[in-house]
């Protein structure tokens, strides 16, 4: 069990691209921290740097109350499970989850032991004298997790590790890891570029871009208070609404002149409104009036797709509420509008 | 699935003609012509040739000087398939851990490769060379008075040297290509399972190793069976005496030297067989070998 605490770690490649700029966090013994974003932007670095795959340019790394910079993969204490799970492919099921025990001079009843316990854990029993080819792709992420949890770790570091899986597999995949990790309350980094992973999985989310930490906080936080116009995007299926409109004491007008009503805000000037689906609400007059053009059926909801101020909209609808393609008009509740610099697109 | 055919069935056999033909006048027909003339006794000046059954093979069996160089041949055989074996393991390992200068390194390492057998030997004597060779010299200088071509022992010394040599690039080509193939993150999850790089290397790139390793076994093996006859014949300078020589080595010496033409054939013939086992054993182990993915 240990908290991880990483001062100004900063990543350059000796061709001089800047991989991770100066991040500073602290990860809280028990915790699981998601770091997200699309691909590039870090996040599998920063990743293998505190696994000790990758060398920290600068900055320090702590795991427990030990700085860990120059201390070798083998000796941080840590347990890894890898994208491709990375198993030994010449030996068996068992010798996979025992390797990293033996040569740490476990007694070999006390391997024994662990290995029975977390093949039992991991419905693995039955398959533990089997080499690894002759498992389905849950299966050897299983190994992998069985691999890691033997070793009894201060740190857990998942590496993408759902994304080779069929979309079925991968939600009951997503449940089971995050079951585990509550039952052995080892503190856990994750790396994804799945948001639907993120939220579901995460107490805390770490969203990255270019490198950069663009937000620290709870899935709630991320999704109903992005720090920027990135994180909007990035976060929530479908993203946030995002429309260019420029506010003049407090009233709302939208590129095409349309007016949308009045902001408690000091803002002035070209900004852009954030607005989630699901706070959109349809109203039969009084509202704002949109072109409904396309309607995605998803069964418990549905999504309108349609333009507003000239900029895609999205509206989300309950199942029970029938809707046409068409002219409707919408409202949006004024407390759930996000406002983001036109410019620098950071949270106003 | 449709498959493609020919119109008519003369076509695919043109096609076929010239490789079989190659085949059929530098293999199948020499090779029928050593079986035949295995079963006869020579005259030396070709002017006949009474038919003795087995007793060439059987002489041979008895004789003593054939199963000396059988014995070297084993010896020689074993000791150069595991030096340059072991040797371009190491080399490959060391390689691939080099990321500065990497190309050119194994250029440079590969370059050997172009060389021909008997340069090679030729090289060797040149090393070897009894008043200004280098390698004459820095043995003299740890007290040991190295005589190419005439101590058996330092002339066999100098064989196994220069065919280990001259095989080392193809095995380090192939062991590179094989550490390379072992995907990255089984050795980073290595790295973390295990802190000693002696045994990561032992537990999981050796095995993983295996596959490449078994192949290039066989293909050393027949090296220096076989393909080591111009550097032996270089080194020897054509003055066998008491020199060590190989079985092939040997299957010329007897025939074009000796004119023991039919001695000689049973002694190709006894080759022939030898390779054809090593060919069934490599195929019956390539198909039980587990594939990796």
């Amino acid at each position: 069990m240990a908290q991880v605490t990483l001062n100004s770690v900063r990543k350059v490649y000796p061709n001089g691209v800047e991989a991770v700029t100066s991040s500073s966090f602290k990860i809280e013994d028990g915790e699981f921290v998601v770091l997200v974003g699309p691909s590039g932007c870090g996040k599998s670095t920063l990743l293998r740097m505190i696994a000790g795959l990758e060398d920290i340019t600068e900055g320090t790394l702590e795991i427990g109350d030990r700085v860990v910079n120059n201390v070798d993969p083998a000796d941080r204490d840590i347990a890894m499970v890898f994208q491709n799970y990375a198993l030994y492919p010449h030996m068996t099921v068992r010798k996979n989850i025992a390797y990293g025990l033996k040569n740490r001079k476990t007694p070999a009843d006390e391997i024994e032991r662990k290995v029975a316990e977390a093949a039992k854990m991991l419905n693995l029993e039955e398959y533990l004298e089997r080499k690894p080819s002759q498992l389905s792709g849950g299966q050897r992420q299983r190994v992998a997790m069985g691999r890691a949890i033997v070793r009894d770790p201060a740190l857990f570091l998942f590496d993408e590790p759902l994304s080779n899986l069929d979309a079925k597999l991968r939600n009951q995949m997503r449940i089971e890891i995050k079951a585990l990790q509550r039952r052995l309350g080892v503190t856990s980094i994750y790396v994804t570029h799945d948001q639907v992973e993120a939220m579901t999985m995460a107490d805390r989310i770490i969203v990255l871009n270019g490198g950069r930490i663009e937000q620290i906080g709870t899935p709630s936080e991320i999704y109903h208070n992005p720090a920027s116009v990135f994180v909007a995007s990035f976060m929530g299926a479908p993203p946030m609404n995002l429309i260019d409109a420029t506010i003049t004491g407090g009233q709302v007008t939208l590129a095409d002149g349309v007016a949308m009503g009045a902001l408690q805000t000091s803002a002035q000037g070209a900004v852009k409104l954030g607005i989630r689906p699901e706070d959109v609400q349809l109203v039969s007059e009084g509202g704002v009036s949109i072109n409904v053009e396309l309607i995605e059926e998803l069964g418990a909801h549905r999504l309108l797709h349609g333009k507003l101020g000239g900029q895609p909209f999205t509206i989300h609808v309950l199942k029970d509420i029938p809707v046409d393609p068409g002219a409707h008009q919408i409202s949006v509740d004024p407390a759930a509008i996000c406002l983001f610099d036109a410019a620098s697109g950071m949270r106003l | 699935m449709k498959r493609a055919g020919f119109s008519t069935k003369w076509m695919p056999i043109m096609l076929l003609m010239p490789q079989l033909v190659i085949i059929a006048i530098f293999f199948y027909w020499p090779a029928w012509h050593a079986i035949q003339s295995s079963f006869y006794l020579q005259d030396p000046f070709g002017f006949g040739s009474t038919f003795v059954g087995l007793e060439n093979y059987t002489d041979l069996l008895g004789n003593s000087e054939y199963r000396r160089v059988a014995l070297f041949t084993l010896v020689f055989t074993v000791l150069v398939t595991f030096f340059s074996l072991a040797i371009a393991l190491l080399l490959a390992v060391k390689a691939d851990n080099v990321l500065r200068g990497a190309r050119t390194y194994r250029t440079l390492l590969m370059w050997v490769y172009a060389v021909a057998p008997p340069v090679a030997g030729f090289i060797g004597l040149i090393m070897f060379d009894q008043s200004w060779g280098p390698l004459t010299r820095l043995a003299g200088f740890f007290g040991w008075d190295f005589v190419l071509g005439v101590n058996f022992n330092d002339t066999a010394a100098a064989m196994v040297l220069v065919s280990v040599w001259k095989q080392i690039p193809v095995n380090f080509i192939f062991f590179l290509s094989g550490l390379q193939s072992i995907p990255r993150s089984v050795r980073e999850a290595a790295l973390i399972d295990n802190g000693s790089a002696t045994g990561r290397f032992w537990d999981v790139t050796f095995p993983l190793l295996a596959p490449t390793g078994f192949f290039l076994l066989i293909i050393n093996i027949t090296y220096a069976l076989f393909d080591t006859f111009g550097i032996v014949d270089t080194l020897v300078k054509g003055e066998p005496g008491n020199n060590p020589m190989t079985l092939v080595y040997k299957v010329y010496v007897d025939g074009f030297r000796g004119n023991d033409l039919g001695g000689s054939s049973a002694q190709s013939v006894i080759l022939m067989v030898l390779v054809l086992a090593l060919t069934v054993f490599q195929f019956r182990l390539i198909d039980r070998r587990i594939h990796y993915t």
